[in-house]
């Protein structure tokens, strides 16, 4: 136990590719116990962060279970892990969608081995992004995650996913460029890639080594400071740097598309987060208002072209556009407060909108991945996505329609479920500090009521199209297997719906010392 | 804990817990299933009697409230947002109205739905029921109504409506109140694409849904606006003195103070809820629903809790009221309650659809309501939410007592084109249907407020009597046109279902429903009566001083300041009595003789066609809002703008490489240096072949002397 607990981030970031490297030496012609493999190994990471969660400190200020290793001590990078409370609910939200991913892959049959290898690299890459208190390490972890899901789109997508994946990779490497360039440059002006020691040199310093004199300061942190935005914005995305999303997410195999939006996204609010805010908050300050009204541009934009769309999984990617706005519009308010306001109504409000924020983006994992899992579900049965093929399937799968009316109301942020909350705190926390875009934002919200609706009611209600009552095109009911995937997500988004103290808690102590 | 206030918190749980169990474990089983929703209904029932009783008997009685942490969050870890259950004189009484509502609704949908006939022959679920055969011997059958196939669904669902609306009662919150407020909102999208099979149904339902959510966005604005400007959500907290001052004191935009603002933003949220013009679209398409059931639950019941919100939130309306002309905001909802009930009431006038009249009814009573609070006008509104609650349910009730009864008739003859909710297919149900007739006739007259016995009358009166006493005209003069036209279509309704003779087969095959139906008839029919006595005017001719004016003193007291008792005036009295038996009058008069839609003189067509707002509407909010999600947002800026600079960043990029390779690559580096050296080392290798002699010695030797030129080169660098 003792062992565990010294080296439970460890444990947790490297168990994943540990059991990738065992499914490495098993026999690729049998999948079936490949498959099992993959999915009681992913669960030990899981296992693994419960035990995380429930002997974190949630009263207690500042990293906790750090460990440190020597990596590359020419230039002072260490392997530096630690958990906060913002960080310790994205290691919880990788770790609970990936082992449902990976039983949402058992319809997978084409080369099961290494699709389920490239699985596990991604999630140790998704969690060396949240564990690492090392920059450089964190750049590599950020681009580890992308090349098993570039190969997962790229092998295993649907008909135009070359195109996808090309503009996948391209978009966000060309993005992090950037980030690379200012976090060499932060590491060479300070000799250290160690976060908690940058967070309080960084924003202290008045010059810098081994950088240009005639360039003055205040122009390397903003030009830096937008370097970290793109990247991050990109990846959340943020409008106008969005169109990979659907694309991405359309060709995407189901499991792919659930770890897309249930993780992969927030990596890039996460940036917003750990690294923008700590690191620039002046320069955030100023900026606070751009990033704000492209926040607003997402959730209006995003819900506006959900429901121009008639393939139902471009519909749930654009949702995506339309949800993370509002965690962007959060950090936005919170910027423009500042980290050292004095007036306590205004930290109250910035309280308020980051706490929403990061709920946010807990929520939006769940429904996401939820929204691609049923859509793949229909689409394993039918092999269409197109939304005027479905009509009147409600009659045929009943329980696959309820659930898809549950979780359809999650992603709407009906009250009850766990969007609402969430969303009612952003709302909360951004109203006095940026009224208009947040009057604006309401915009979105209604037609997000529109393009669920429309979803739900191309799919179940209308007349039976008769082409999938009978025949060699029935479509079946949700299987149990299937029902396994879903019924922990559903669980959870009521749980937090009705009782969000848990993760609150947690999140709230996280906001306070951090912010 | 007080045993009351556990019992508050109690309340929504059962229907809560029901339809998790119906869903989840018992669909399959008919009777189970309503077992556990009748069960759920009896037990929160219970529960509110008791919590009722125990406000009754309280002398001392203000409020049972408990509340829970909730949210943690704020500057320090032990910050919280709570939530928590309230009944004051207000909430309690709305738990009386809502929790006999429901509790019939429970058992009227057991009768409804067809329990205990048979399955239908070609019945699917989402379409409603066609009947059954049934084979009497001789090779004789008859078709006989057939049990709803999703009968059990429909309880889950009528079980997580009930908790949406006892949730939204016992709040003490608005955040909570709005939870309820939403459920409700899923509830009846739900339910009205219950049969979602059929185009229209599911249309109607999406319809009512966005709708009311645009009202639904300003309303979380508001909740929003008044959480940050006064920190706290909590009704009690709100209303105090201190806070409601500085609400009124603060500006906000337009001229409105702080606490104008937010309650014109709140109040769209009612304006969405109780389906009040500009907003009325979707009440009157929510009655292709499948039943009269599920339209009262949202038209009778769910609507209610529009204006039970802005009642609530009258201490905050009035903030800035002083008491002597209306506030901005004041004004606005008294034109609005008041325009709607003149406006819904002109369209009720010439509908056919028995469901519709009283859709449209619905509407403009819930305007008299609102335009009450508007004038300030409290214990009035609140007396005429409750005594329409009981008339309204009991009129929903009773037209879907003559639509079963209808569809007998139809099933009889087997002319499916007959539409039995058309009220010129009908007329002479008087002696079919008796119960269902002398019902509808208490709740129809209670309705247009027929004078002194019917609740309707006492409450219609005050509002009125209010209107005039403080000298609102315009008010009084369109709400006493719109009661006028209120008793006209009610008895037009009468008269074309209940009296003269059956005008088809059909309406003659008709016959009364089971008991199941017919008790919750009569039991809201005791109270379409005996609810307007308990608020009778103490000054009132002959009457007044008989019974205590208990209603007023009892609600009243939920308010800081009871609000004063009025003088009594002979005007608003006389206008009840001439607007309610005139228009009685006058449509009984004007319809005995009417034999089909041809006879009718007010089938204006602007009024059939509800004034053609749906097509406005269409025109410039629906159309528009596809051609720019589609054709602007999609199309132009997404795939056209974006994509297309990002594809022209691939171009330039792919160009670029191109031209590297073909004028760099190809031309300079293979063509001179690559195939240049290349050319350059073949030469080399020509001359050079006399030396290759193959004796090694030669080899060994020329290797010799190669590393001592080598060695001595390094060794001189070294030195050096």
């Amino acid at each position: 136990m003792d062992f565990i607990n010294n080296y439970l981030l460890t444990l947790i970031l490297f168990s994943p590719i540990l059991i990738a490297l065992i499914i490495l030496f098993l026999p690729k012609e049998r999948t079936k116990l490949l498959r099992w493999t993959a999915l009681i190994g992913s669960l030990v990471p899981f296992a693994l962060s419960l035990v995380l969660w429930f002997s974190f400190n949630s009263s207690a200020d500042g990293f906790q279970f750090e460990e440190q290793y020597n990596w590359y001590e020419a230039i002072n990078s260490s392997l530096h892990l630690g958990v906060d409370g913002l960080s310790l609910t994205m290691v919880l939200l990788t770790t609970f969608l990936t082992p449902l991913a990976i039983l949402a892959s058992f319809s997978i049959s084409d080369r099961v081995k290494p699709y389920m290898a490239l699985f596990l690299m991604l999630e140790t890459g998704m969690l060396g992004v949240f564990l690492s208190l090392d920059l450089l390490i964190f750049f590599v972890f950020w681009e580890v995650g992308l090349m098993p899901m570039y190969f997962l789109i790229n092998q295993w997508g649907s008909a135009n996913r070359e195109y996808a994946s090309l503009k996948f990779i391209i978009y966000t490497i060309g993005g992090s460029l950037g980030l690379l360039l200012a976090v060499q440059m932060l590491g060479v002006a300070f000799g250290t890639y160690d976060m908690p020691k940058l967070f309080e040199l960084w924003t202290a310093a008045e010059s810098l080594n081994n950088i240009p004199e005639w360039l003055d300061i205040k122009t390397v942190k903003a030009v830096a400071f937008w370097a970290f935005v793109l990247a991050f914005a990109v990846k959340v995305p943020l409008w106008p740097f969005h169109t990979w999303l659907p694309d991405a997410h359309t060709e995407a195999p189901t499991a792919g598309s659930m770890i897309l939006a249930g993780v992969l996204l927030k990596l890039g609010a996460y940036g917003f987060l750990r690294l923008i805010l700590p690191f620039y908050p002046e320069q955030a300050q100023t900026f606070a208002g751009v990033l704000a009204f492209l926040a607003t541009a997402s959730i209006v934009f995003g819900a506006f072209a959900a429901y121009a769309q008639t393939d139902f999984k471009r519909l749930v990617a654009y949702s995506s556009v339309n949800h993370m706005g509002f965690v962007i519009l959060g950090i936005a308010a919170a910027a423009k407060v500042g980290l050292d306001n004095t007036d306590l109504a205004m930290n109250l409000s910035k309280n308020i909108a980051l706490n929403g924020a990061i709920l946010q983006m807990f929520n939006h994992g769940l429904s996401a991945a939820g929204m691609f899992f049923l859509v793949g579900v229909i689409y394993d049965r039918t092999h269409t996505r197109n939304l005027n093929d479905y009509g009147g399937l409600f009659t045929l799968v009943p329980i696959y329609g309820g659930i898809l009316i549950f979780t359809s109301m999650a992603s709407l942020g009906l009250p009850g479920l766990n969007g609402f909350i969430s969303e009612f705190l952003v709302v909360r926390g951004t109203w006095p500090i940026f009224t208009l875009y947040t009057a604006i934002s309401m915009l979105g919200l209604l037609f997000t009521g529109a393009y669920v609706l429309k979803g739900v009611k191309n799919v179940l209600h209308g007349p039976l199209n008769k082409h999938w009552a009978g025949g060699e095109h029935k479509v079946s009911e949700i299987n149990i297997r299937e029902i396994i995937v879903m019924a922990p997500i559903m669980v959870t988004i009521l749980w937090i719906g009705i009782w969000p103290a848990w993760i609150l808690k947690v999140i709230n102590k996280a906001v306070i010392s951090i912010f | 804990m007080a045993i009351e206030t556990l019992i508050i918190w109690l309340i929504p749980l059962p229907p809560f817990l029901a339809f998790f169990l119906i869903i989840l474990f018992t669909n399959k089983n008919k009777m189970l299933s309503h077992g556990l929703g009748v069960g759920a209904a009896i037990l929160s029932w219970l529960g509110s009697m008791f919590v009722i009783y125990k406000a009754l008997t309280d002398d001392h009685f203000s409020a049972f409230e408990g509340t829970l942490k909730w949210l943690p969050i704020g500057e320090s870890t032990d910050t919280w947002f709570s939530i928590g259950v309230m009944i004051d004189p207000l909430g309690a009484t709305v738990l009386f109205f809502v929790s006999i509502t429901i509790f019939m609704i429970f058992l009227y949908s057991i009768g409804y739905h067809n329990f205990g006939q048979p399955k239908g022959d070609k019945d699917q679920p989402g379409l409603p029921p066609h009947g059954a055969t049934i084979k009497q011997g001789k090779g004789k059958s008859i078709t006989v109504p057939s049990i709803e196939p999703l009968y059990a669904r429909f309880f889950a669902f009528l079980s997580l409506f009930a908790f949406g609306m006892y949730l939204l009662v016992v709040s003490d919150n608005l955040l909570t109140m709005f939870v309820g407020w939403e459920i409700m909102g899923l509830c009846s999208y739900l339910l009205i694409g219950f049969w979602y099979g059929k185009k229209s149904a599911r249309d109607a339902a999406i319809k009512a849904f966005m709708t009311t959510r645009i009202g639904d966005v300003f309303m979380l604005l508001g909740i929003v606006f008044l959480y940050t400007a006064t920190g706290t959500l909590t009704f009690r907290e709100i209303f105090t003195e201190e806070t409601l001052a500085a609400l009124a004191g603060a500006p906000a935009i337009l001229g409105l103070s702080a606490a104008g603002a937010i309650s014109l933003l709140l109040f769209i949220g009612t304006i969405g809820k109780s389906a009040q013009w500009p907003l009325h679209v979707w009440l009157p398409d929510a009655m292709e629903g499948p039943t009269p059931v599920s339209a009262m639950i949202h038209a009778a019941t769910m609507v209610s809790a529009g204006v039970y919100a802005l009642i609530r939130m009258f201490p905050l309306l009035t903030a800035d009221f002083s008491g002597h002309g209306l506030t901005t905001a004041m004004s606005i909802i008294a034109f609005i309650g008041a325009f709607t009930a003149l406006f819904a009431a002109t369209i009720a006038v010439a509908q056919n659809d028995i469901k519709r009249v009283l859709a449209y009814s619905t509407i403009s009573q819930l305007g008299f309501m609102i335009a009450a609070l508007g004038i300030g006008a409290y214990v009035a509104a609140v007396f005429h939410l409750v005594t329409h609650a009981f008339f309204k349910a009991l009129l929903f009730l009773g037209s879907g007592s003559v639509i079963h009864g209808m569809e007998h008739g139809v099933l009889h003859t087997g002319k499916h084109k007959v539409d039995p909710q058309n009220m010129f297919n009908m007329g002479g149900l008087r002696t079919k249907m008796p119960v269902t007739f002398w019902t509808f006739l208490i709740g129809g007259f209670a309705l247009s407020g027929f004078p002194v016995i019917t609740a309707g009358f006492w409450s219609k009166d005050e509002i009125l009597a209010d209107a005039w006493g403080n000298g609102h005209m315009v008010v009084f003069i369109t709400l006493a046109i719109a009661a006028f036209l209120t008793a006209f279509y009610t008895m037009r309704q009468i008269t074309l279902t209940f009296l003269g003779k059956p005008r088809t087969k059909e309406a003659g095959h008709a016959h009364e429903t089971p008991w199941t139906m017919t008790v919750p008839l009569v039991i809201l029919s005791v109270f379409a009566i005996g609810f307007g006595w308990v608020g009778i005017p103490e000054h009132f001719p002959v009457l007044g001083g008989i019974l205590p004016n208990w209603f007023h003193n009892f609600v009243g007291h939920t308010l800081t300041h009871p609000p004063e008792v009025l003088k009594f005036d002979i005007v608003p009295l006389a206008t009840s009595l001439v607007v309610a038996l005139g228009g009685l009058g006058f449509g009984y008069l004007a319809y005995r003789n009417v034999k089909s839609p041809a006879d009718d003189k007010l089938q204006i067509s602007v009024l059939k066609n509800k004034w053609y707002f749906d097509e406005i509407y269409d025109f410039i909010f629906v159309k528009p809002a596809y051609w720019v999600s589609e054709t602007l947002i999609y199309k132009w800026i997404d795939r056209g703008l974006i994509d297309g600079i990002l594809h022209s960043f691939g171009t330039v990029i792919g160009f670029l490489g191109y031209s590297i390779r073909k004028y760099f690559d190809l031309k300079l580096i293979n063509d001179f240096f690559s195939d240049g050296s290349a050319r350059v080392t073949q030469w080399f290798g020509g001359r050079l072949q006399p030396i290759q002699t193959g004796h090694i010695q030669q080899y060994m030797l020329a290797s010799l002397g190669l590393i001592i030129i080598i060695g001595g080169i390094l060794l001189s660098l070294l030195v050096q």
